[in-house]
């Protein structure tokens, strides 16, 4: 397979927004996998990063603002043979889509999440997201945000999750090696990709971000609970970027026997003659 | 020859479970069923009841006039003995004072205390009803150990032999046995298996497997999750997927993710939760997924009455989310039509690639009927799923004359990708700003409208064919409208006659047009304040009702209730 199996057409980002540089490192992602088009589907919701599905050739979906998941997860469940990848920005998924972010960890469906987290709302020009840092100034947070920040790789971790990464969109090496990591990974796994918005977010910019983060090296140990939750409220002056916590957990799927063994729900035939004896339930 | 007992007392006291070991004692015994749950939204205490009414003849509707009541408590006593026929019977335990001579007070508790289970005195109370009316009370014990652990059901099994010994004697005379029991000896009764004891709930479940359903997500909600309870119980079984989601807004996303990755999915609610749904109908509709959702509805805005019935959500489903496009709604009529009609829906859905919505309530969902078995040789899984595509790169959504485009199933053929999108899009899912393709597309979606038109069933025509007045109703409203119209028509007065609308949206409009040019007056008959299916059929065709008979206050109608409200109705002009 080669690169031009990945189409990027002409897109709606800005020049010089990180989405350029995360969907390079998805398909070279896709490519070091072997992943042929047909056999990955990218789920995005509303936003920017959302657009995903329209500038790589998979399958896409593009369903509603932070409906991502469950949209991703009826996909995964009929037919398990698909490599479902979910893109999502910051308010997509933690703002709107909260709940499903909450309880698709628990589910633990073998999805892939990579959000494109700017920590503003792009395409309605500039409002906080739930990452926006204390004192952001904008048009609607006029004295500054006084909600303080989510930190998801934190809830992520405390939730349960089996995979959970920090990445930066100027680092697509290492991005595209987590993400790799990510897509590998059997169950829910979440990559928190800071990424700068170079029209609306001037205080996260990419020197902000350049000059904070650092990648995490062999010596951590992303196995240790305790230690990971520590790493993942390491956020100011220096913010790690790498896997920060991993373990391997049964999926929702090594759950349900039927699901476990045999061929995806798409290809079992119905045995209607089964389903007429359920008859016998009603006499 | 039919009766009608009622089993009342307060929630935890097992009015339930009785009512359902005497249904099927009744339908194994080869008498027809038909009963109607009448409970309030808590878990402890206030007051339920069920109704069921049996014979020799089917039923769709229950009757308010009783010939029995089993009282596990005063309460029940209280409520319903003014419905009681003159010859009828109560039966309580003998600590409940009660002066009428109805009333056979009989020591439930003391019994059930023998057996060694307080908590037995409603079979005990059971036993004695059947004993009665002079039924054999046939596997009793087989029957609670579907529900209890054995040695409960053996219990339960003791309680009602022992209930029958305490009334033999006394009732023999004053209830016509005889009667009962050379029916229950006919040979021309159906024998067991030749009739199912169903709810329409069940039977939309049951339709769901039958159409292949593999994937059912939805958030509990009275009165509709006892849809997602048995397709539960089948999940390993039929290999379905039922996942519970944490909201109902997870869970039409969750249907639709599994529809477009090729599986037959649906969802289901009650209105409330619809409400949340709404933006994801909108979504179906755009995708050109097909869904099937079940919304069984209970009396709005809002909470409402949880446990009880209402018909008022037909408009707010045939105009749900923002934009125009295509949509059905199929209101089923009673426990056989909403099998057959859930088959149905996925058929069409997967033909026409739409959400297609079943528009059940709880009157329908709850009463529980015996009817005939369901016919499965008849059921055909059409999928309309292309196996290969003219198009490189594919066009998910390329214009055709019916509207149509040919469906491919993701990561099926290799080297096609499928992308789907809730932008507007061109025919290869792309988000475009194109005006020209706007048009196109929305023409394209609304063209399946018209193409669907074809596959419309007309409402169902009982009654006198040459009829003076038309009656109008839809959904579950057929079953006492169709006793009510009997009733007025042997009146012999004025001539009735009715249409029952089972696909609501689009309305088929032949017949009732056809029809309401005979009619001298027309009435429409429906569970809701505003006359709903009045004002789409004047919208649909310029028809006017000249008469409304409307009920709101969340009890299902009955058919003397619809008989003597069309009779007022003429009598006033």
């Amino acid at each position: 397979m080669s690169n031009t199996d990945y189409i990027i057409s002409e897109t709606a980002w800005c020049p010089g927004c990180g989405n350029f540089s995360i969907i390079e490192a998805l398909k070279n992602a896709l490519e070091i996998l072997g992943k042929k088009p047909h056999e990955v589907l990218v789920v995005g919701g509303i936003g920017q990063a959302a657009k995903t599905p329209q500038y790589i050739n998979t399958n896409g979906f593009c369903g509603l603002h932070g409906r991502a998941l469950p949209a991703a997860v009826g996909a995964k469940l009929a037919n398990m043979d698909l490599t479902v990848i979910v893109h999502t920005g910051d308010g997509d998924s933690y703002g709107e889509g909260g709940n499903h972010f909450i309880h698709n960890i628990r589910r633990n469906v073998d999805i892939t999440h990579f959000v494109h987290d700017n920590q503003i709302y792009g395409l309605t020009k500039g409002q906080a997201s739930p990452t926006t840092g204390l004192g952001h100034v904008t048009e609607v947070q006029v004295v500054g945000n006084v909600n303080p920040p989510l930190n998801p790789v934190l809830v992520a971790i405390a939730l349960g999750a089996g995979f959970v990464a920090r990445a930066f969109s100027g680092e697509k090496e290492h991005l595209t090696s987590i993400m790799v990591e990510a897509i590998k990974h059997k169950g829910y796994s979440l990559v928190d990709i800071l990424q700068p918005c170079v029209s609306f977010n001037k205080v996260n910019t990419f020197q902000w971000y350049s000059k904070r983060v650092y990648k995490l090296d062999e010596s951590y140990d992303p196995t240790n609970k305790l230690k990971a939750m520590e790493k993942a409220m390491e956020w100011g002056d220096r913010i790690p970027i790498g896997i920060i916590y991993r373990e391997e957990k049964p999926t929702y799927c090594d759950k349900i026997e039927f699901l476990r063994e045999g061929p995806p729900l798409v290809d079992r035939p119905v045995d209607l003659q089964k389903i007429k004896g359920y008859l016998n339930d009603f006499i | 020859m039919n009766y009608n007992v009622l089993i009342g007392g307060a929630a935890g006291q097992g009015v339930e479970t009785l009512s359902s070991v005497f249904e099927k004692v009744l339908q194994r015994n080869g008498f027809k069923v038909f009963s109607i749950k009448d409970y309030m939204s808590r878990i402890r205490g206030g007051h339920n009841f069920v109704q069921i009414r049996f014979g020799d003849q089917g039923f769709f509707s229950h009757v308010d006039e009783l010939d029995g009541i089993i009282a596990l408590n005063k309460e029940t006593v209280d409520l319903h003995i003014g419905r009681l026929k003159a010859d009828g019977f109560v039966i309580c335990d003998k600590q409940v004072a009660h002066t009428d001579g109805r009333v056979v007070a009989l020591p439930l508790m003391e019994v059930a205390r023998r057996i060694g289970n307080v908590r037995v005195s409603g079979s005990v109370a059971l036993g004695a009803a059947l004993a009665l009316l002079g039924i054999h009370a046939a596997e009793v014990e087989a029957m609670y150990s579907k529900i209890f652990r054995p040695d409960i059901a053996k219990q339960n099994a003791e309680a009602v032999l022992e209930g029958s010994k305490l009334v033999k004697p006394r009732y023999s005379q004053s209830l016509p046995m005889d009667n009962l029991l050379s029916f229950q000896n006919s040979p021309s009764l159906p024998e067991v298996g030749q009739s199912i004891l169903i709810n329409g709930n069940q039977a939309i479940a049951l339709g769901a497997l039958a159409a292949g359903c593999k994937f059912y997500s939805a958030y509990p909600m009275t009165p509709s999750t006892s849809i997602m309870n048995y397709l539960a119980s089948k999940m390993p079984d039929a290999e379905i997927v039922v996942e519970q989601a944490e909201d109902e807004i997870a869970a039409i996303n969750m249907a639709i993710g599994a529809s477009y990755a090729g599986v037959r999915a649906m969802t289901g609610t009650s209105g409330g939760g619809f409400s949340l749904m709404v933006e994801g109908l909108g979504l179906a509709g755009m995708l050109e997924v097909p869904l099937v959702i079940a919304e069984v509805q209970r009396p709005g805005p809002v909470t409402g009455f949880p446990t009880r019935t209402e018909q008022g959500d037909l408009k707010f489903l045939i105009s749900a989310s923002q934009g125009e496009f295509p949509r059905m709604v199929i209101a089923p009529r009673n426990a056989e039509d909403a099998f057959y009609q859930t088959v149905r829906a996925f058929n069409l859905a997967d033909k026409y690639q739409i959400p297609v919505i079943l528009l059940s309530d709880q009157f329908l969902a709850d009463s529980t009927v015996t009817i005939k078995p369901f016919d499965f040789d008849g059921i055909r899984h059409e999928r309309y799923i292309a196996n290969a595509v003219e198009d490189k790169p594919y066009k998910r959504y390329k214009i055709t004359p019916t509207g149509v485009s040919p469906r491919v199933i993701p990561g099926k053929i290799p080297g096609v990708t499928v992308l789907v999108d809730s932008d507007e899009h061109d025919e290869y899912g792309h988000i475009t700003e194109s005006a020209e393709v706007r048009q196109q597309m929305v023409s394209k979606r609304l063209k399946k409208l018209e193409y669907l038109k074809q596959d419309l069933q007309e409402p169902w025509f009982f009654g006198q064919d040459d009829f003076d007045v038309l009656i109008l109703a839809w959904g579950s409203t057929w079953g006492p409208l169709a006793e009510a119209v009997s009733m007025l028509n042997n009146e012999q007065r004025i001539k009735y006659a009715a249409l029952a609308f089972g696909d609501v949206w689009p309305l088929p409009t032949r017949l009732l047009v056809e029809k309401a040019k005979k009619a001298k007056r027309i009435i429409n008959v429906e569970q809701n304040a505003t006359g709903q299916l009045a004002s789409l059929v004047t919208q649909e065709t310029g028809i006017f009702c000249n008469f409304s008979v409307l009920k709101y206050d969340g009890r299902p109608m009955s058919p003397r209730y619809i008989f003597e409200k069309v009779r007022e109705k003429e009598k006033s002009l």
